[in-house]
């Protein structure tokens, strides 16, 4: 088994310039090249991975941009769709795939899997599996921020989907009334699990943004092109130096495409399970939509981007590129070769 | 020292006290704290002592969210049935944290409500619904019977690492008892042998403890020494200070407010079933009928255990009779 040190924490929003958009480059990179080798994995290696896996190809340009504003102590708060946060929190990657493959040496020891990645050391306390319920959770976090008085602010990442659920209306309130430290960040990928947004949401069926929901609770709202992380910088900053400042939450939707289907196909044991099509082919026989969003793919628009400014060269776009599969390879390896833990460790954090 | 004090006065007692004690408590709730008139306003302030919003999803989901990273929330929710909006953020979220993630987090909150409260509330707000939080592993769950329960309880509560549901039973809420004095902490999952006997054995949980205490005293007049047993925690549950008055009684009667199948006597009976087989000789469930609560007194004191249903229980148990199904 191939020894590496673990990476430390490489969220940097001090950086600026050309440093940072390497930096952020790099970071979409490093979660694209997980995600697809999770993908992988069901091929490979099948029935190694369990139960329902999420990715997050598609949303790079929307997680880095967001968390490129964070601060060192800042809480992160995700859905089940959880992979790509901890990657930019600086979280082992060999931990995380070893969670995902449900072996002893997993972030959380293999009892939660993919859609339960935890790293409170890095202030990313767990995510929910149940839609929406999380964007209540992470309310909770920043009433700690603003009862603990320590600067800190808290990222809160959804789907459309969850943005019909009753915790996102009674969250927003609850936290527009007592001016809550917290941005929330609706990525709109299109998608509520198999439904298109267009089918379920009622500013959707209107023709206006989704940010339009800040209205009800008078907050601040925009939509970004959640495909340019430069963008999503810009108007995230501006929502978390408001949280900074006291004055409360902001509802930021950042519209992308998800690029991977909902989840892994729901299999019975023994059949094998792998991602289907994406739900635009595979439900709506709709391959152009796809297609079309897959031609803005925020990873390779970045690179074009980052290349044509001459920030990257094609060397050095290639060396981060190496670098991230050798990481991720790196990490499949780890977690293939770590154990599975033992049966009667299910009885163990059951309680406190 | 101990003096006297109502059970809701007890509650509220240990709650200052620990709010007191560690800065990192807080308690907000519906329709509380409104004015700074307030007396727990006006001792912690307002970033520690909130009014919230009719949104127990949020209330709950917030106490769990400020649980994971360093408080201790204590969420006032008044009605135990109010939970059942939010039961999701109950029984699937804050119990599943600390396993999910391998023992990093902890959920350190405690959900108070009131619960059956049989004065003609009735179809939705008179219930007994800790059946279905009782068998949620992680997650903890307290029913105290007298205010010295009801203070030490609360003390436990808030301090334990763990999610707890508070439930106190609001028949129960201007019953005056002695309460001991300073800090008081009665361990969760230690049942209390509210009164000793050697006859037979009731269990009875919450409101019930008072009809088992009042039931065993007239059969006592008839030389009838009955052991009453208060679980005190539901979660964790007791089952040795049951069994063991079992085993040495051999006859029991379960008392529970809650209706048949969904009460917490139905699981204490498994257990005695499992555990104290061979000297088991007799067991009764006194449980409320299988109707929702109904409004008007004569209706809604039928179908709810009484005294007098409990001491027919004991002296059928005592002869051994079989009862039709």
């Amino acid at each position: 088994m191939p020894k590496k040190k673990a990476r430390k924490s490489s969220a940097r929003s001090t950086q600026s310039g050309s440093d940072q958009l390497r930096w952020m480059y790099t970071q979409m990179v490093r979660i694209r090249e997980f995600e697809e080798a999770v993908k992988r994995t069901f091929i490979h290696h099948p029935g190694v991975i369990r139960g329902h896996s999420h990715l997050g190809d598609g949303a790079e340009a929307s997680i880095v941009g967001a968390l490129s504003t964070r601060h060192d102590t800042d809480f992160v708060m995700p859905s089940y769709r959880c992979h790509g946060y901890p990657i930019v929190l600086g979280t082992p990657l060999r931990q995380m795939m070893a969670e995902v493959f449900g072996r002893k040496d997993g972030l959380c020891g293999g009892f939660g899997g993919s859609m339960h990645l935890a790293d409170p050391s890095r202030h990313f306390p767990g995510t929910s599996g149940i839609i929406g319920q999380s964007i209540a959770q992470a309310t909770g976090a920043a009433l700690t921020a603003q009862v603990k008085k320590k600067g800190q602010i808290v990222y809160c990442f959804f789907g459309d989907g969850a943005s019909k659920q009753g915790a996102f209306f009674e969250s927003l309130n609850m936290a527009a009334v007592w001016k809550l430290p917290i941005v929330y960040v609706l990525e709109n990928n299109q998608y509520q699990a198999y439904t298109h947004f267009s089918l379920e949401d009622a500013n959707a069926v209107a023709g206006d943004p989704l940010s339009k929901k800040a209205e009800a609770f008078s907050i601040p709202g925009a939509t970004v092109d959640g495909t340019d992380p430069v963008a999503v910088q810009k108007v995230v900053a501006k929502a978390a130096d408001r949280a900074r400042a006291g004055k409360g939450p902001s509802l930021v939707e950042t519209k992308f495409y998800r690029l991977s289907a909902h989840g892994n196909v729901i299999t019975v044991p023994p059949l094998p399970t792998q991602f289907p099509e994406h739900e635009a082919v595979a439900v709506y026989g709709n391959r152009k939509e796809f297609e079309r969003w897959k031609s803005k793919d925020p990873v390779k628009r970045f690179r074009e981007r980052l290349l044509k400014s001459r920030v990257l060269t094609q060397a050095s776009a290639k060396r981060i590129e190496a670098a991230a599969r050798t990481e991720v390879e790196d990490a499949v390896q780890f977690a293939l070769a770590s154990p599975l833990p033992a049966p009667e460790e299910a009885l163990q954090h059951v309680y406190a | 020292m101990a003096r006297e004090m109502m059970y809701g006065d007890a509650i509220a007692a240990a709650i200052i006290a620990e709010m007191q004690r560690d800065p990192n408590v807080i308690f907000y709730g519906q329709n509380m704290a409104m004015t700074e008139r307030d007396p727990m306003l006006k001792k912690f302030g307002k970033e520690r002592v909130r009014i919230a919003p009719i949104s127990e999803t949020a209330e709950i989901g917030i106490g769990i969210g400020a649980a994971m990273t360093g408080l201790r929330p204590v969420v006032e929710l008044w009605m135990s049935e109010f939970m059942l909006v939010a039961f999701d953020q109950v029984i699937n979220e804050a119990p599943r944290f600390r396993y999910m993630s391998g023992g990093q987090v902890s959920v350190p909150v405690v959900l108070k409500a009131g619960y059956g409260f049989c004065a003609g509330w009735a179809g939705q707000h008179s219930n007994c619904i800790y059946h279905t939080m009782m068998g949620i592993p992680g997650l903890k769950v307290v029913v105290p019977s007298t205010p010295a329960d009801a203070k030490g309880l609360m003390a436990a509560a808030i301090r334990d690492n763990n999610p707890v549901v508070y439930l106190h039973p609001y028949m129960l809420t201007l019953d005056k008892g002695e309460v001991p004095d300073g800090e008081y902490v009665v361990p969760l999952g230690v049942a209390d042998i509210k009164r000793p006997g050697t006859d037979v054995t009731i269990v009875a949980i919450g409101w019930m403890v008072k009809k088992a205490l009042a039931a065993a005293e007239r059969l006592a007049e008839e030389n009838i020494s009955a052991e009453v047993i208060d679980p005190r925690t539901l979660a964790p549950l007791d089952v040795a200070t049951v069994v063991n008055s079992v085993r040495k009684t051999g006859r029991v009667v379960l008392v529970d407010q809650a209706p048949r199948h969904s009460s917490a006597a139905v699981v204490i009976a498994g257990e005695i079933a499992e555990h104290a087989v061979g000297f088991l000789r007799a067991l009764r469930m006194v449980t409320a009928l299988d109707t929702p609560i109904p409004y008007s007194e004569p209706l809604e004191n039928y179908v709810v255990p009484n005294e007098e249903k409990v001491v027919e229980a004991v002296k059928s148990v005592l002869t051994h009779k079989a009862v039709a199904a």
